[in-house]
């Protein structure tokens, strides 16, 4: 195998692996704060804003994976 | 399809070269600075529909931003970096919505260049913008728990000595020192979770931008006519959701830096 096509497996594999985690993560947030909503729909205005930030917070490890495959892409 | 993870470099000033997502963040600064200083000029007791506007989108963000520092004093000190840093990603992110600028190409020495790019997928830009808030969050530590304790959050050798200094009265606890080392392997943490805070603060920002970017380009490429549209959508929302995670962590950043240590 050349290195070329290494290259492509590597960024492939890497996001595809790094994105399972985050995409569970997030299914959990959202879920949680969904049920919240539904016991209490007038705290939604407060529950929302913080469901995005841990969302963003449990979303950074896949982009990190991302990161990492556009590196192994273009600069490496 | 060219994708390139740096900025193309426009012209020259002198040995310093003015990239494409620099001179845009030039333009857009000036832009938010006038529409500002208009505002500015033009408040009036009974407010016009523009300052209405104005007034709400500071009143929400004001009262957001209350409620997660929980203290008026402080929060008049935070607010202004926070509400700048969303303002400006804001209306970076949103600046690449607008249509036909993609059309803008300059010639250059290394070839055909766009005069426009998403500034935000720009890592030196976001790297930038991270390292203030990472100063500032340090700046505030200092000031808040003095220069002594704030490296003694950091090298906590406080349980140890006080082992050491049991233990020259006659009292041997070893209890004592086991838990002097646990805080000072928690302290040494710390220092790691600092450094860490910059990469993912700002790789969070320009993942997510850059990878928007490589999207859209992907899908305009695969099919040029409505499909890339939900996937724009998409981009819409992500660019207001990050532009508001940034500053959201900036303002719990520094509300924790800002809070004194009670535990003795």
């Amino acid at each position: 195998m050349d290195v070329e096509s290494a290259k492509v497996i590597a960024a492939g594999i890497a996001v595809g692996l790094g994105a399972i985690g985050p995409a569970i993560g997030e299914g959990v947030i959202a879920g949680m704060a969904l049920s919240a909503i539904g016991r209490n729909p007038e705290a939604s205005n407060k529950i929302m804003p913080f469901m995005f930030a841990t969302m963003a917070v449990a979303e950074s490890t896949a982009i990190y994976a991302l990161v990492v495959a556009l590196l192994i892409l273009f600069v490496v | 399809m060219n994708i390139s993870l740096a900025p193309e470099i426009l012209f020259y000033i002198g040995k310093f070269g003015v990239s494409n997502a620099m001179l845009w963040s030039f333009v857009l600064s000036l832009v938010i600075l006038i529409f500002t200083f208009f505002i500015r000029r033009n408040l009036k007791p009974v407010p016009g529909r523009i300052q209405a506007a104005v007034e709400i989108f500071f009143e929400g963000a004001y009262d957001f931003t209350r409620s997660v520092v929980g203290d008026d004093r402080k929060t008049k000190k935070i607010f202004p970096l926070v509400f700048t840093l969303f303002i400006f990603i804001l209306a970076a992110n949103m600046a690449t919505f607008i249509p036909g600028q993609s059309a803008l190409t300059l010639q250059t020495e290394d070839g055909v260049v766009p005069v426009f790019r998403a500034i935000m997928s720009d890592y030196g830009l976001v790297f930038l913008l991270t390292i203030i808030v990472v100063i500032s969050t340090q700046i505030v530590a200092i000031a808040i728990n003095g220069p002594f304790g704030y490296v003694g959050k950091y090298f906590n050798v406080k349980g140890i000595a006080s082992f050491f200094k049991l233990a020259v009265k006659g009292e041997f606890k070893p209890g004592l020192l086991a838990q002097g080392f646990l805080d000072l392997f928690l302290g040494l943490m710390d220092v790691v979770g600092e450094i860490a805070k910059i990469v993912s603060l700002s790789f969070r920002l320009f993942g997510n931008m850059f990878a928007g970017e490589v999207l859209t380009a992907v899908m305009m490429f695969l099919a040029p006519f409505f499909v890339p549209l939900p996937f724009m959508f998409l981009g819409i929302l992500t660019a207001v959701v990050q532009a508001f995670v940034f500053s959201v962590l900036t303002l719990i950043f520094i509300t924790m830096a800002s809070e004194t240590q009670a535990v003795e």
